[in-house]
């Protein structure tokens, strides 16, 4: 039952012989924030996009993106990611889904679009409440002004619901990048999969986990402290924040 | 590999999907939720309370907790479990603890963080009239939280903690990491051993939508229902 | 915030330090609790698989429930509870150490690596690390593979083979790592990899009874020499004797062969398959001379 510190064991050499452990784990966070990083950008386009959907006059509109938002928010993470990687190729003509399965890096990219999806439902819910909070009269101001309903999103609500919402944002870029982490299931070498290999090859679980949980931690601090300075910025005076306000 | 979208493999693996995984999960959910619910409300009074040492020590644990994925926090609770069983139990060696109880730990002390939250956010959310008026009726501090504080703040964050249980009940599919045979474990356990991924994953996405479904509309009625009215 | 933190990090350091616990050997444990522990893998046909009613058996099981009753005969405890717990590549290890299991009967090979946080009892079986390849698209060696995908299980020895070679031969490939064989078989059997590189026994085992066994090829020259043990916590010579005892006993009384022959070269559950895999002369040779000594070229 003894277990064997040994602390030295970034410092040697990981399996592939030339890079040390902390190598590996540190190309892991690059890949988890990489995955984030990309997710997120997805997110945030197509999450803006069903957002805006959400609120839409036209009810064939709304019902189509209210069904993308609901199916993405009930099924979880693991299972999607599954369904991406092993379903959707079988679903595909036979060259396609051949040629989607020997991509290079193609856990990367499946892991990509599949947070990207999880969390633009998610995003979208964020984009409706922003929008849903501005009074009615800015769309009817928006409207007065000759401006069209695309105008109008474009000039006068959507600016004004992202800057509100840049919190909401800021919370949900955290959770994606926590999120990666599921990917491991699917083969992609992030931050807690290279710890998990690092324990699984050196046996030093405890060293392995704590050294992925620091990195988390850096990971975390530092988006906060960036996000911080955004939502500075974005503040818009008089909105937001009402409780502190009151 | 597909023939076309057989339905009787997945009816044959009914009973074990439903009996073995389904069982697991809800089981592993209800725990986790009612421990999860206690260990967060006593996390919630030391971030509430006076004493600062309290109020660091749980803001630390929950902060820390919040930023770190699931995943790695199943890995570490996994291995980790026996020895903090040994530790709080005083063993003069690792306890053993089963995969059900290692997975209801793991996610009770995970969840508690985000329960705590909730019940934070409920309890701050009162007018702080409220707590004055009932010191001015001559309630202590235990009187006023039980009689005045609790049953609004309760009423406030109980969508809030439903929404959280579902979210715990997708979370559980987590444990597959560890090759543990919960409702997915288990869909991918046949998936696997019968080479019928598209029908197994497609359906085992269809049940956690459709209970996770029912369960949101549900949360949004009651919401309706016990919503204080301002 | 970061003070905080900082204060529940040390909080976890401090509770992982309860690792130093004191040592009082496996076998009291056991009589202490009346029960013990067995971790098992879930698909290793056939060492320790599921049959149908979802009950571990095969070789490596038919050797440990050995060892359990010389456990029961040794504490005088007829009733002694035996649990079973599935074990991965990546939870065997940690799970022994902490005291979730207290043997590990699978496919693990006994390595100096691995000696320095667990034991091996006498070396059961030797493998060799070789690899499996669809019949349309064969290879026949780690050069084969050169820029494609390959999967392997996490947690094994094989891990390591597959870099070593990568490196040397410069061969850039992608290396997929699976929980289980039977995630790994997925892996290949999808396309997704174009090889499965693991122990020869346990693949052939798994295009055995996989559903279209013809369609997979194991290649030839074995990459490594794979001796396996059952593992053991360390430093618990007690138990080991107990352990290396009974699987010596089985050995020099020849049981040992009626033993393998039930599982190697007869129909096996669940499906009556044969995987008609003689025993090597390496196996025969430490059946002689049981040994548990990790060094492979040993066994060569």
């Amino acid at each position: 039952m003894s277990y064997n510190w040994n602390w030295s064991i970034f410092f040697e050499p990981s399996l592939d012989g030339t890079h040390t452990y902390l190598t590996t784990l540190l190309w892991g966070a690059g890949w988890t924030l990489a995955t984030a990083f990309a997710a997120f950008a997805i997110a945030l386009s197509l999450g803006s996009v069903v957002g805006v959907a959400r609120t839409a006059p036209q009810a064939w509109v709304r019902a189509l993106s209210t069904c993308f938002v609901e199916v993405l928010r009930n099924v979880p993470l693991l299972v999607q990611m599954f369904l991406w990687y092993f379903v959707l190729p079988e679903l595909l003509p036979d060259e396609l889904g051949t040629w989607l399965k020997q991509l290079p890096d193609a856990q990367f990219y499946t892991a990509v679009v599949c947070l990207g999806c999880y969390h633009a439902a998610r995003m979208a819910e964020v984009v409706r409440a922003g929008l849903q909070s501005l009074p009615g009269g800015q769309r009817m101001a928006g409207q007065a002004l000759g401006l069209n309903l695309a105008q109008t999103y474009r000039y006068v609500l959507l600016p004004m619901a992202y800057r509100i919402v840049v919190p909401a944002i800021t919370s949900e870029f955290l959770s994606c990048t926590k999120n990666t982490s599921v990917a491991l299931a699917i083969g992609l070498m992030e931050l807690t999969g290279s710890a998990r290999a690092m324990q699984e090859n050196s046996f030093q679980i405890f060293e392995a986990f704590s050294a992925a949980t620091t990195l988390y931690l850096a990971l975390n601090l530092i988006i906060i402290f960036a996000m911080r300075r955004v939502e500075r910025l974005a503040v818009v005076p008089g909105y937001g924040t009402p409780q502190k306000a009151a | 590999m597909l023939n076309g979208f057989d339905l009787q493999v997945v009816i044959n693996a009914l009973p074990y999907l439903f009996m073995t995984g389904m069982a697991f999960t809800l089981t592993l959910t209800a725990f986790a939720t009612l421990a999860g619910i206690a260990f967060g409300t006593l996390l919630a009074m030391m971030r509430l309370s006076r004493h600062r040492a309290l109020a660091y020590m749980a803001a630390g644990y929950v902060n820390l907790l919040r930023s770190l994925p699931l995943v790695l926090v199943i890995f570490w609770f996994y291995f980790l479990v026996p020895y903090l069983a040994q530790w709080a139990m005083g063993a003069s060696r690792p306890v053993r603890v089963d995969p059900f109880w290692s997975s209801v730990i793991t996610f009770t002390l995970f969840e508690a963080c985000y329960f705590c939250e909730i019940i934070r956010a409920g309890i701050q959310s009162l007018p702080k009239g409220q707590l004055l008026a009932s010191q001015a009726l001559g309630m202590h501090g235990g009187q006023s939280m039980l009689y005045v504080v609790l049953p609004q703040a309760l009423r406030n964050m109980l969508p809030l903690m439903l929404t959280q249980t579902i979210i715990l009940f997708q979370d559980t599919s987590l444990v597959y990491v560890l090759s543990i045979t919960d409702f997915l474990g288990a869909t991918a356990k046949v998936a696997q051993r019968d080479g019928r991924l598209l029908e197994m994953y497609i359906f085992a996405a269809l049940v956690y939508f459709v209970i996770s479904l029912l369960a949101s509309h549900a949360a949004r009625r009651l919401q309706r229902r016990v919503a204080i009215i301002r | 915030m970061k003070k905080t933190l900082a204060a529940s990090m040390l909080t976890l350091m401090f509770a992982a330090g309860g690792a130093h616990a004191q040592d009082d050997g496996t076998l009291a444990k056991i009589a202490e609790l009346g029960a013990i522990t067995v971790g098992h893998r879930d698909g290793a046909v056939p060492f320790s698989y599921y049959d149908d009613n979802q009950r571990p058996i095969g070789y490596a099981m038919d050797l440990c429930a050995r060892v359990v009753d010389a456990v029961k005969l040794k504490l005088n405890k007829p009733d002694l509870k035996v649990t079973y717990m599935p074990v991965t590549g990546t939870t065997r290890i940690p799970l022994l150490a902490n005291g979730t299991i207290d043997m590990e009967c699978g496919t693990t090979t006994n390595n100096a690596e691995r000696q320095q946080q667990v034991t091996f009892s006498t070396t059961n079986f030797v493998a060799g690390v070789r690899i499996l390849s669809n019949q349309s698209n064969p290879i026949e060696t780690m050069a084969d593979a050169k820029g494609k995908t390959v999967v392997t299980l996490a947690g094994t020895t094989s891990v390591k083979v597959i870099n070593v070679a990568n490196t040397e031969q410069n061969l850039g490939l992608t290396i997929l790592t699976a929980k289980d064989l039977a995630e790994g078989m997925l892996t290949l059997e999808t396309n997704r990899a174009v090889a499965l590189i693991f122990d020869d026994v346990s693949l052939a085992g798994a295009a055995a009874t996989s559903k279209t066994p013809k369609a997979f090829v194991l290649s030839k020259q074995p990459l490594s020499v794979e001796p396996y043990g059952i593992m053991l916590r360390r430093g618990d010579d007690a138990f080991k004797a107990l352990v290396n005892h009974t699987l010596e006993g089985l050995y020099a009384s020849g049981e040992i062969n009626a033993i393998y022959a039930k599982w190697f070269t007869q129909p096996i559950p669940p499906r009556g398959i044969n995987l008609n895999f003689p025993m090597s002369s390496q196996l025969k040779n430490v059946i002689a001379h049981p040994t548990d000594d990790p060094n492979p070229d040993l066994y060569r």
